[in-house]
């Protein structure tokens, strides 16, 4: 009785496992990677707004500084996102009739609040705080990239728990002095590891809790 | 449970092969007490208990224990088909997999268009307030996010409350977002307008005025606050011959007309119990029901401490029927009848010569304990640190001998006191409501306004208050649910949650708080105040403005705004409390015929009371409430028959027998549910269940035990006769989950024995030295200065359960219903377990459970996806987003504290819910595992001001909420490396335990052992 799979098919049975093997590991790599894709991560991609509001304008050209606007930045988890109000204390005087601006007197005339889109959005189960980042030294630019560079905001990292780790593993990497948090052109010095660990140990940054699944998971 | 359903079934007919309702429950077979009895008296028999089942350690219960999680675990008895919930779980496997290569929905960020002052979002505000009940009022902080109250506890400065709560209390936050309250004014069923409403009311009172009122009614709950009181004055100076009635079904009518008795006039009396060495109650469970509760409690508690080598303790001796929260921590507790009760507070009375006018045939008590010589000397020893309390369901004529036995003690102006009524017309509720059936039915009334309440429902039942209803022609109702009475109504007006409307209120000891409201209200709901304004020309006028008006006329503050926004701040008003007052007894104490008469052999008493959670009904519709097991009983979702063993044993009942309670022309059908510790030939039961017409949750939950209260008889009877049926229904009792076999879970010893060994706890169970573990201890120890803990004072906890309804506010821990909680599903992070000691005169043991933060915890070792870890600080955190549900950890927990949501019991699409969620804390999904943390976010957030600050975190900046909410301060938290915190001292007490320590789990939650203070001549054998 002849064989059904004759000895050529040797051949074919060798190539479908290192074949196999392979396009698992494909599968897996492209699994693993596709959350560091820009595209998924929309590091980099300005979304629309009701005002095409430019941070490089505002930071860089009139030289604002980042808690004019975002006054709880340091006092709660949610930065803040000026009402209607504070863009009106300067808009009531300048370009008072600029067509782009419309939407912003619109709120103030009518009492109803822009509807902006967030750019930088965890997941709910991440508790992210701004006040204590920003009280132990974390520059506003380490996350949020160069604002003052950007005429529409978009993403500078990807806020993936692995970006986010990099830092709680080893915040003296990223750490920088109080007084230079909303400094957008601060250069980390050549010597960062040991001028952060310094910091680390004078802000009493405890590295070993930074780790800790309740520290942003509650 | 439905009547309907109980009435059918109602026949002499054994049917035990009815499939049970409910599936997987441990089907209860008949006990044999003198068994039961035989365990408990053999030498090495368990030593504490919680149910009759474990004690009887019936196959049923074993194999329940053992199963873990009970059988056919992924059936869902809701309609969800095994099948379907595959199918549905496929699903979701198949999209949780492409979840993740996608991009994150668009969100928007709405901000302000002009910031208001002190709004910061993520930053909670507190606002001082005050919540009422029966007339009574308690302070309160709310907490509240972006203008949203979620929380709600005490006020510290509020007398009434020093910082504690009750379980109520902490609940009626869950009231205020409930999709199922009033939200729209209705004119015979259909939604209609306030406006339309007003109209329509005007012309009837137009034609009442020209009568001067005749026909106008008013019937109200208990009123206790001065302005509404003006207002109603107001009001029948404008209709003289209208009639204000007041009534509600837990009304303090037996404590007025006691006081009344005793000194002409219906004074209130609250007590410093503080200032008490010996307390005596007459069935009053004061700290835990009624007026001034949470402040007694703490009182009491703060004597129970044994700090520093302290080793006086005060003594507290309960005689009730049913055993309550105030019974399980006596020193000394007797289970009598009610006549009893009266026989023996007379005999009391007679030993420490109080004047009486005895009829001539008053029955002696006969004194088998031989409690009354030991107690009417160590009362008198005492003196003026003594206090009898007497409950307010008791017979007007033992209130009165229980001032007259405090007047001879001399104990008036040191731990009780008097001062003007709370109520601004204190009358006596049942014959008001008797009073105005009568004129209905008489067709005197013409317009019927009813302010609150429920009358239809829980009106006495000899009167026929729906009949007499339908002789009015024009009703209205002011309710926060459409319920029986709104139905018969020609007008329902939703009415306002008390964190939605201004008002003011009297507390226990008549210091005066402002109601200030925290949101507008949610709905188009009115308040009393609006509604009576309405009538009396004050339509449209803002409530803060009258409430202004009324107390700038009492104060004699210079700067009035001043005063104002002080008392709104504080929570109370200063110096607006009454003068206590000084009272003449009415001596000597007239005692009636009928005072103290022995029931007949063959007949059994009621007794009928509010229940501890759920009260006189009104808090049926509320979740939280239902699923927190009755301090006692641990039942759940339903009231039940309770009786004794022994009573049980004799009428040949068993649990969860359906018995009909039969009074001369009125009956009801209730489960049985045995208890031991209850008087023999009692038969207790909770009014508020049953109800007809109310919200989801409250439909269909217990039986009404209102059809067998009359007007005469308001709290039992004593010609009580049962009818067995061979009905059954199944009871959602909690204790039996969870078990831990019998370890030596609760410890407690008697004065004299702690005195000599203090530390008599650390030696119950055998424990390897320290030094022989293989673990290397040091890696337990945390690097951050930190390191949590809690310590857990038996002594002083009461079994309220408000630690349990705190957690769950602020934990946004669902609820799971009934035949979740039958299946051992309940969600409660913390539990308090109830232990006996015996079967017929038990001692009570309370312990909460919370998780015990283990530092060698077996739950982190089991996980296959370190969703569960050690913090550096000693927490087991949770990560849920981790979590794919094995619920190894929960099978490895040996404190049974772990909880795992079987299905999506959180509700996420009902709007309003949504609001009390606290934003700290992720609402948890299906197939996710949950357990306390600690409060972690409240950790965190006081770590991160701490650091923002500089400096350490400070000993009682964090509280936990269970720890917060406590009445009795019986939970501390902190920093066990800081040497001067609270709970470094308590965990250093000769009487600090921790649970199954053998096991090296090294838990960071430990317990004091309970010390009783027994008095030596009473023989306890």
């Amino acid at each position: 009785m002849p064989q059904i799979f004759g000895r050529s098919f040797n051949w074919f049975a060798n190539v479908s496992i290192v074949g196999g093997i392979a396009v698992a590991s494909l599968l897996l790599g492209i699994l693993l990677n596709i959350n560091r894709l820009d595209y998924v991560s929309q590091v980099g991609v300005p979304k629309s707004q009701p005002v095409p509001f430019s941070h490089k304008h505002h930071v860089a050209g009139l030289g604002i500084d980042c808690r004019y606007c975002h006054t709880t930045v340091e006092e709660t988890a949610f930065a803040g996102i000026p009402p209607t109000e504070t863009c009106m204390s300067c808009h009531s005087l300048i370009w008072t009739e600029a067509p782009m601006l419309e939407p912003v007197r619109a709120s103030f005339r009518d009492n109803t609040p822009l509807h902006w889109t967030r750019i930088h959005d965890l997941p709910d189960f991440a508790y992210f705080r701004h006040d204590i980042h920003v009280s132990q030294g974390i520059g506003c630019q380490t996350c949020h990239g160069n604002v003052d560079a950007m005429p529409l905001m978009a993403k500078a990292q990807t806020l993936n728990m692995e970006w986010c780790l990099e830092c709680h593993r080893a915040p003296e990497k990223f750490i920088r002095p109080r007084e230079e948090v909303f400094n957008m052109k601060w250069v980390p010095p050549h010597d960062q590891t040991a001028a952060g660990l310094a910091l680390v140990k004078e802000y009493q940054v405890q590295t070993s809790q930074l780790t800790d699944c309740s520290v942003c998971h509650l | 449970m439905t009547a309907s359903n109980l009435t059918a079934s109602n026949e002499a007919e054994p049917n035990e092969a009815e499939p049970n309702e409910v599936g997987q429950t441990i089907s209860r077979k008949q006990l044999n007490l003198d068994d039961l009895r035989g365990r408990l008296a053999r030498p090495g028999g368990p030593a504490y208990w919680r149910s009759l089942d474990e004690l009887a350690g019936t196959e049923e219960f074993e194999a329940m224990l053992h199963r873990e999680f009970p059988e056919q675990a992924s059936e869902w008895s809701d309609g969800v088909s095994r099948r379907n919930f595959l199918k549905l779980m496929g699903a979701s496997l198949a999209f949780g997999g492409l979840s993740n290569c996608t991009i994150q929905p668009e969100e928007k960020i709405v901000p302000w268009v002009r910031a208001p002052e002190n709004l910061i979002p993520g930053k909670p505000l507190y606002y001082a307030t005050a919540m009422t009940l029966g007339g009574v009022g308690t302070g309160v902080l709310v907490e509240s996010h972006m203008g949203r109250p979620t929380k709600i506890e005490g006020n510290p400065e509020h007398p009434s409350s020093l910082g504690g709560t009750d379980a109520i209390t902490q609940a009626s936050i869950l009231d205020l977002y409930d999709p199922d309250r009033a939200t729209a004014v209705k004119n015979a069923g259909r939604i209609a307008t306030w406006g339309g409403f007003l109209q329509n009311l005007d012309q009837e009172l137009t034609l009442q005025r020209s009568q001067k009122g005749k026909g106008l009614r008013i019937l109200t709950e208990t009123v206790g606050s001065p302005t509404l009181g003006q207002q109603l004055s107001f009001l029948l100076e404008e209709f003289p011959e209208a009639r204000w009635h007041q009534y509600e079904p837990a009304a303090r009518d037996n404590v007025r007309t006691g006081a009344a008795l005793a000194f002409g006039e219906p004074v209130n009396t609250y007590f410093d119990v503080a200032k008490a060495d010996v307390i005596l109650s007459l069935d009053a469970d004061i700290f835990n029901s009624g007026a001034g509760s949470v402040r007694y409690a703490r009182d009491y508690a703060a004597r129970r401490r044994l700090r520093n080598g302290e080793s006086e303790l005060n003594r507290l001796y309960v005689v009730e029927t049913s055993p309550s929260s105030t019974g399980s921590i006596a020193d000394h507790r007797l289970a009598l009848d009610s006549a009893a009760i009266e026989a023996f507070a007379l005999a009391l009375a007679g030993k420490l010569g109080v004047k009486l006018e005895n009829s001539p045939e008053q029955p002696s008590y006969d004194d088998r304990a031989g409690w009354i010589d030991a107690l009417a000397a160590d009362l008198r020893n005492a003196g003026a640190a003594s206090l009898v309390v007497v409950g307010d369901q008791q017979a007007p004529i033992l209130h009165a001998l229980g001032h007259a036995i405090n007047q001879s003690l001399g104990n008036i102006g040191t731990t009780v006191h008097y001062t003007d009524p709370l109520e601004v017309d204190p009358v006596d509720e049942s014959r008001s409501m008797h009073e105005l059936v009568a004129s209905m039915l008489a067709d005197e009334v013409e317009v019927l306004i009813i302010v609150g309440g429920n009358p239809v429902f829980d009106a006495p039942g000899d009167l026929d208050f729906t009949e007499a209803m339908e002789h009015v022609g024009f009703r209205a109702q002011l309710s926060f649910y459409e319920n029986e009475t709104s139905e018969r109504c020609h007008w329902h007006v939703p009415q306002s949650h008390y964190l939605e409307a201004w008002s003011d209120i009297r507390a226990y000891d008549s210091t005066a708080s402002i109601v200030q409201p925290l949101i507008q209200p949610l709905y188009n709901s009115k308040s009393a105040h609006e509604l009576i304004g309405a009538m009396i020309g004050q339509a449209g006028l803002p409530i803060r403005d009258i409430l202004r008006e009324y107390w700038q006329q009492e104060t004699f503050a210079d700067d009035f705004d001043e005063f104002w926004v002080r008392a709104l701040h504080d929570g109370l008003l200063a110096d607006m409390a009454f003068d206590r007052r000084r009272v003449r007894l009415r001596s000597p104490i007239k005692i009636s015929r009928e005072f103290g008469r022995p029931r007949g052999d063959d007949k059994f008493e009621l007794a009928m009371r509010p229940d501890p959670l759920i009260w006189d009904g009104r808090f049926v519709n509320n979740g939280w409430l239902q699923e927190t097991p009755k301090p006692i009983t641990k039942l759940t979702w339903d009231n039940a028959a309770l009786m004794s063993p022994t009573t049980a044993e004799r009428m040949g009942v068993d649990n969860e027998q359906v018995i009909d309670l039969t009074l001369p022309g009125r009956s009801a059908l209730a489960p049985v549910w045995i208890v031991p510790g209850q008087a023999d030939g009692v038969i207790t039961v909770q009014l508020g269940y049953g109800r007809r017409v109310t919200g989801r949750v409250g439909t269909g939950a217990g039986f009404d035990a209102g059809p067998l209260r009359t007007s005469a008889q308001m709290w039992g009877a004593r010609d009580l006769k049962v009818i067995k049926t061979y009905d059954r229904h199944p009871l959602a009792c909690t204790q039996d989950h969870h078990s831990m076999e019998d370890r030596h879970l609760v410890r407690h010893a008697d004065l004299d024995h702690y005195r000599h060994h203090p530390d008599f706890a650390q030696h119950e169970t055998h424990e390897s030295p320290a030094s022989l573990t293989l673990y290397n201890t040091n890696e337990f120890s945390s690097t951050t200065g930190n390191a949590w803990g809690m310590a857990i004072d038996l002594n002083a906890c009461i079994g309220c359960n408000a630690c349990a309804v705190a957690c769950q506010a602020e934990n946004n821990i669902p609820i799971v219903g009934k035949e979740e909680v039958l299946n051992g599903r309940e969600m409660a992070w913390i539990r308090v377990d109830r232990y006996y000691t015996d079967l017929d005169d038990p001692e009570i043991f309370h312990q909460p459970m919370p998780c015990q933060q283990c530092e060698n915890a077996p739950c982190e070792l089991v996980c296959p996806v370190g969703a569960t870890t050690h913090s550096e600080e000693g927490l087991n955190d949770m990560a849920y987003n981790r979590c794919v549900g094995t619920r190894y950890c929960s099978n490895n927990c040996p404190y049974k504290v772990r909880r795992f949501n079987f299905f999506q019991y959180a509700d996420r699409d009902t709007p309003s819910l949504k609001l009390q969620r606290n934003p700290d804390v992720t609402v948890r999904s299906r197939g996710v595992m949950e357990k306390c943390t600690y409060c972690t976010q409240r950790i965190n957030a006081v770590r991160i001001t701490a650091k923002k600050r500089g400096t350490p975190i400070l000993d009682g900046e964090i509280k936990t909420a269970c720890e917060q909410a406590c009445p009795t301060e019986a939970i501390v938290f902190g920093n066990i490396l800081d040497a001067e915190s609270r709970v470094t001292d308590w965990k250093a007490s000769s009487r600090n335990y921790g649970i199954l320590t053998d096991l090296n789990t090294r838990p960071r939650t430990t317990y004091l052992a309970r010390v009783r203070n027994p008095n030596p001549a009473i023989d306890k054998g």
